[in-house]
């Protein structure tokens, strides 16, 4: 989970991710920041994120991409 | 059959009445018919493209889906007897018999796009660069007419087919409900490119009639006549006399006729989805809005997010991430971090499937260099900006400047000019003279040119301009008024005379400043021919 905050902290530094939980639908993250943190995850936790994922509900807060990543990696 | 025709009219009247009265569970058995039989008189042939469609997506669908049934039957039999590799292996051969089909879909549909859109503009190049190299021989061209609609209810199905491949919901059984999905007539001119998930919620529901449902959808379809035969068919004399004429119409000129293009461009295309949504609504049938103001945003990226929202949300949903997020592409990333850094190497596999994207969004307009050229100037823009980020950055903390009212003006006329001047890519009749004209903004400015006898010599006379102003003070204060709000819903709280009177200055405005009359067949809406 730190990692994932780390690399969210890199995109905006100015976003509390450890609450916010509407990153998506109040347009914190946009499409590109979306597929610049999947780049990201799939470099630091060897997870590719699927096109069928992007979603906002996985994507609205770090608890759900990081359980997101999770499920990714357990099916695996 | 044009949206504004008194044939349009008396259709959706006709169809209103039998609707309502006969037993619910035939609505959209009815709307299949209504919607086949619209389709038929844009031309009988054109029934066969959509049907090969209509039948190539659900046999393709129908197999997908139920090789995710059996997929799930058998795991949750056998799941427990087999290990991890044994589910992973057993998972990756079904999910590539699916991917047979869905590519196999894909291709043909594509391709009937391809062959009826496209094939006369590779043609068109083939030939030139056969003369380029001294060749003698060309390639005939093909005489295949363009069905009506096929770019809109061809990405509809594809959204379609790849959903039910991602297991987002599971195939639609039933072919004739499938064929009313992919010919619903509000939107096979225009749009907006629903997703299934989303329309098919109201469009096979049993609807009753509801006075309200009706009264509001009225309203809308009278606010989309008004947008389209008052004010874009006007303005569509004056636009064509500047962009048919570049040799007399330069410099200010060109700067005008891309204003009064914008002003066309949005009346024409927002009055025909206000069609669409206002019909549908009468209907009981809720289609999504396909605009939010967007002459009020204040960047590129934005003002995409807010015009055709449906084809948008398509690229980016079909092509941009799973383009992004392809093996190759994230093998890229990774590679270009290495060689450039966390910077630019970040940002370039980002630019990369920006241009893609945007290539095939100008391509998905028009079958011509112009529109490429025009989709590659919106990437093109979007990258910039991403790029001058820094600079934005540093400005505004240094001037503190960024929620003031006259900054956001700032940024909102800005990002209409840039638009407007892009957007000029759709007029002029090809690329260089495109640029020479735009060029002529800068070379050949003259503000004195623009006098009165100069704009009455566009083709509109002062009553003319009178009725294109104040359908600009009632466009702007309607967008204004929507911020807080539904117009409509604020309306109907408004006493009865003001109501009427709203209503009866809109009537009595398409009848009597209608540009050409209803009917009169003086111009397509100009999203009908992408």
């Amino acid at each position: 989970m730190e990692t994932l905050l780390q690399i969210l902290k890199d995109l905006h530094p100015d976003v509390d991710f450890e609450t916010c939980d509407t990153l998506v639908d109040s347009g914190i993250l946009d499409s590109f920041d979306i597929i610049t943190l999947i780049a990201e995850i799939s470099s630091e936790f060897d997870v590719n994120i699927p096109a069928e994922e992007i979603i906002p509900d996985n994507f609205n807060s770090a608890e759900a991409l990081y359980a997101l990543i999770k499920r990714l990696s357990d099916e695996d | 059959m044009l949206f504004a025709s008194y044939g349009f009219i008396l259709f959706i009247g006709l169809l209103f009445i039998v609707y309502y009265s006969i037993p619910k569970k035939y609505q959209w058995q009815l709307l299949l018919g209504a919607s086949y039989l619209f389709y038929y008189f844009s031309g009988p042939e054109n029934l066969l493209y959509i049907s090969f469609t209509t039948l190539s997506t659900y046999a393709a669908a129908v197999k997908i889906s139920d090789m995710h049934r059996v997929q799930s039957q058998y795991l949750a039999s056998h799941g427990d007897g087999m290990s991890r590799e044994e589910k992973k292996a057993y998972k990756a051969s079904v999910k590539s018999g699916q991917r047979r089909w869905l590519l196999a879909c894909l291709i043909l549909n594509f391709g009937v796009l391809a062959i009826t859109k496209y094939s006369n503009f590779a043609i068109a190049n083939i030939n030139w660069a056969l003369g380029a190299l001294g060749s003698g021989t060309r390639v005939s061209f093909l005489q295949l007419a363009l069905p009506m609609g096929i770019s809109f209810y061809t990405f509809k199905t594809m959204s379609y087919i790849i959903d039910v491949y991602r297991g987002k919901y599971p195939a639609e059984r039933n072919p004739f409900k499938l064929a009313l999905f992919t010919s619903f007539f509000p939107q096979l001119v225009q749009g907006p490119i629903s997703r299934f998930d989303n329309l098919s919620r109201t469009l096979f529901e049993q609807h009753s009639f509801d006075s309200r449902n009706v009264s509001r959808g009225l309203q809308r379809i009278l606010w989309g006549f008004f947008k389209k035969v008052v004010l874009a068919d006007r303005m569509l004399v004056a636009v064509n006399t500047i962009i048919r004429n570049p040799d007399t119409y330069q410099g200010a000129f060109v700067f005008i006729g891309m204003l009064f293009y914008a002003y066309q461009l949005y009346a024409d295309f927002t009055g025909g989805i206000d069609i669409t949504i206002g019909t549908a609504e009468v209907l009981g049938i809720k289609v999504e809005e396909n605009f939010k103001r967007p002459y009020f945003s204040k960047s590129t990226a934005e003002y995409w997010r807010r015009w055709h929202i449906t084809m948008g949300t398509w690229f980016k949903d079909y092509l941009f991430y799973p383009l992004s997020v392809s093996g190759p592409m994230l093998k890229f990333s990774k590679y270009s971090r290495q060689k450039l850094g966390d910077g630019l190497g970040k940002r370039l596999p980002v630019y990369v499937s920006t241009i893609i994207v945007w290539f095939t969004t100008g391509l998905w307009h028009g079958a011509s260099w112009n529109f490429i050229v025009w989709g590659l100037l919106n990437g093109a823009v979007i990258i910039i900006s991403m790029e001058c980020q820094p600079l934005y950055d540093w400005f505004h903390g240094r001037f503190n400047v960024k929620d003031s009212f006259w900054f956001r003006l700032f940024q909102v006329v800005r990002t209409i000019l840039l638009m407007s001047a892009i957007r000029m890519f759709d007029c002029y009749r090809d690329v260089p003279l495109t640029f020479r004209m735009l060029g002529t903004m800068f070379t050949r400015f003259d503000a004195g040119e623009l006098s009165l006898e100069a704009l009455l010599g566009l083709g509109l006379g002062l009553p003319d301009y009178a009725v294109l102003l104040l359908g600009l003070m009632a466009l702007v204060s309607v967008s204004l008024a929507q911020r807080s709000g539904s117009v409509r819903d604020k309306l109907a709280g408004k006493p009865f005379v003001v109501r009427y009177a709203a209503y009866y200055v809109l009537i009595v405005s398409i009848l009597v400043f209608g540009a050409y009359g209803i009917g009169y067949d003086a111009s397509q809406f100009i999203y009908n021919q992408f």
